[in-house]
């Protein structure tokens, strides 16, 4: 799909909220087409700009996609629309796959990404809010996200308003200990309009998450803090679009998607590679990723 | 201004903050205060007692609670943060520059208990390094008021200016040294003693002994221009250049390292001039302070009048001319 089409699909797909279109096989057909472009402009941005994090940009596509093309309240026309959901990508290193959902949502040219990591580039290493259309906070200093995302939440609490807070946390980010003081204060002051998804790809910068730092057991602990919790296959579109619905009905307390993810997901050679955590495909390699996604 | 200092009323900062916090909160409805279970010693919890409502206890987690306040900033509220300084400008460091002013922000962190005259808690919790930590940051503004009635007025420039500001402030009670009708504007210093031998630039506690300084100096014929430099970024330079060109030699005055802070400042500021004076700072110097009386403290590590009036001479003995 071009990005022209991409976003008359969304547009579309944003006037049949509610419909009995939501969830059709057609929604998640085009979400899964969506998910393929950011994919294919990931690897190309990150191999033009010979750095960047494929693995866990890769790992959690289909969640901004379904975030980004169905589930976010939002207008790409008007990025401080007060009345938008607010979406913090607090694993902020995973920049490209924002950038690239940012850019096919229709928040700046598709061209522009190839402009990501140069000099007077929009598009920087990790997200800065004042840079780029589309991005509420600057992350990348990880566990710091999810506080600023909390923080959202307690403000349209406090101002009695009905926009909803997604963020993104890595498995890797869950080591830093502010991660937990978020979960906390969530759950203490009583903040249920946030929902918020970890990317679980079993990978961070040093291996596997469990020779690392273990973080299981996960769901556990994110109920012994007070969440509500959720499961969900993180590359199976459908399920995550039931799992995002669930996650704000009747809700009673700060609610926690847990996906399960493949690092450098849709690429053979880079799923579960953790040579490729902060690092593009080599030039050689590209023609054959994009390939291979199309395929899909 | 009146000189007051002879028969000064006593009142901390903090206890300054705490009330003009609950005035201004009466005011505007968009103002929300955090705290990280320090509400009484940072005497925040006057408004935690007059607005529940718009008070959120952290709890023991400063980290957290300057990202929250990140979050409130962003749906229209105004956040005033407050904490001990070694907390908020140290353990929080990483949270106040990427997220809070990184992102521009419209935070406000008034942080208490600065400096070595903190008092019997100890070096672990006297934040000597906070101006340089947070005077470094890119599109910070950092404000040492020098005394309780100053404290208001900066809360008030401060909750007006849009974007992030750190406001610095003490724990033992100071004299009041300005007045009602004393100036305060950010970025822009006073001048409380007019004198051309030598300018003594203070800020916070500090202020009030450079004018007791002043006053014995003057009694042995030296007149030193006293300026209050509350906003140390950004820096005065109109006031700072005059100063150098007019009097010739400089002292710096701060409860602070002396490493970093408004001495630093200055000495950047005062680094490419062709005419550059002698300049002399009092300050902590570069070592950890201990427990004791703020009055002892500032004897034994060298922030006393007494000490500015013999830096003063010294650095008089060096002025060109």
């Amino acid at each position: 799909m071009d990005m022209a089409k991409l976003i008359e699909f969304r547009v579309n797909l944003l006037k049949e909220r509610g419909s009995i279109l939501k969830h059709s096989a057609e929604l998640v057909r085009g979400l899964k087409e969506a998910a393929i472009a950011v994919r294919q402009e990931i690897v190309k941005m990150t191999s033009k700009a010979n750095s960047g994090h494929l693995g866990g940009s890769l790992s959690c596509v289909d969640i901004l996609v379904a975030l980004y093309f169905h589930q976010l309240n939002h207008n790409p026309q008007s990025p401080s629309w007060p009345g938008r959901d607010r979406f913090v990508l607090s694993k902020g290193h995973a920049a490209p796959v924002l950038y690239g959902t940012l850019a096919l949502s229709g928040y700046f040219p598709k061209e522009e990404l190839s402009t990501f990591r140069n000099i007077n580039s929009r598009l920087q290493g990790h997200p800065d809010n004042k840079k780029t259309p589309g991005v509420e906070v600057s992350t990348g200093s990880l566990g710091q996200g999810l506080s600023v995302a909390v923080g959202m939440a307690l403000g349209f609490k406090l101002a009695g308003k009905n926009n909803h807070v997604y963020a993104l946390v890595g498995d890797g980010e869950l080591d830093e200990g502010e991660i937990w003081e978020a979960a906390m204060f969530a759950s203490h002051h009583k903040i249920v309009n946030i929902t918020v998804l970890v990317d679980r790809n079993h990978g961070q910068n040093d291996g596997r998450t469990e020779e690392v730092m273990s973080v299981e057991p996960l769901a556990a602990k994110w109920a012994s803090f007070g969440w509500k919790v959720f499961e969900v296959d993180g590359h199976n579109i459908k399920n995550i679009l039931n799992v995002l619905d669930r996650s704000i009905e009747n809700r009673s307390k700060p609610t926690v998607i847990i996906a399960q993810t493949v690092k450098g997901k849709g690429i053979s050679f880079v799923e579960g590679n953790n040579d490729y955590h902060a690092k593009p495909l080599p030039k050689e390699l590209v023609a054959q990723a994009i390939a291979e996604l199309g395929k899909r | 201004m009146k000189n007051t200092i002879n028969s000064p009323q006593l009142m901390s900062t903090r206890d300054a903050y705490g009330q003009v916090l609950v005035e201004i909160g009466k005011e505007q409805k968009n103002i929300v205060v955090l705290n990280a279970d320090l509400s009484q010693s940072t005497r925040t919890s006057l408004f935690a007692e007059t607005f529940p409502e718009r008070f959120f206890n952290a709890g023991i987690a400063e980290q957290n609670m300057m990202g929250v306040a990140a979050g409130l900033a962003t749906t229209g509220f105004i956040p005033v943060v407050s904490t001990l300084a070694i907390f908020a400008a140290g353990r929080a460091y990483d949270q106040v520059r990427n997220t809070i002013v990184h992102s521009g922000l419209n935070v406000k962190i008034v942080a208490t208990h600065s400096g070595i005259t903190m008092g019997k808690d100890g070096s672990s919790h006297q934040s000597i390094e906070d101006i340089a930590l947070m005077r470094v940051i890119p599109d910070m503004t950092v404000i040492v008021p020098a005394d309780a009635l100053e404290t208001k007025k900066a809360l008030r420039a401060t909750i007006e200016y849009k974007g992030p500001v750190y406001i610095r402030l003490g724990r033992p009670e100071i004299p009041v040294i300005t007045d009602e009708e004393s100036p305060f504007v950010i970025g822009k210093a006073d001048i409380l003693r007019k004198g051309n031998d030598l300018s003594i630039i203070a800020c916070g506690i500090m202020v009030f002994q450079a004018l007791k300084a002043a006053d014995v100096l003057v009694s042995q014929g030296i007149k030193a221009r006293i300026i209050n430099m509350h906003t140390i970024k950004p820096l005065d330079l109109e006031i700072l250049f005059n100063a150098a060109k007019d009097t010739g030699a400089i002292l710096t005055a701060e409860d602070h390292s002396i490493i970093g802070g408004l001495g630093s400042a200055v000495l950047e500021a005062l680094a490419c001039k062709e005419t550059r004076p002698p300049v002399y700072r009092i300050g902590v110097r570069d070592v950890f302070g201990e427990s004791g009386e703020p009055d002892d403290l500032i004897k034994k590590y060298g922030l006393s009048w007494k000490d500015i009036v013999k830096a003063a001479k010294e650095v008089l003995s060096l002025k060109k001319g």
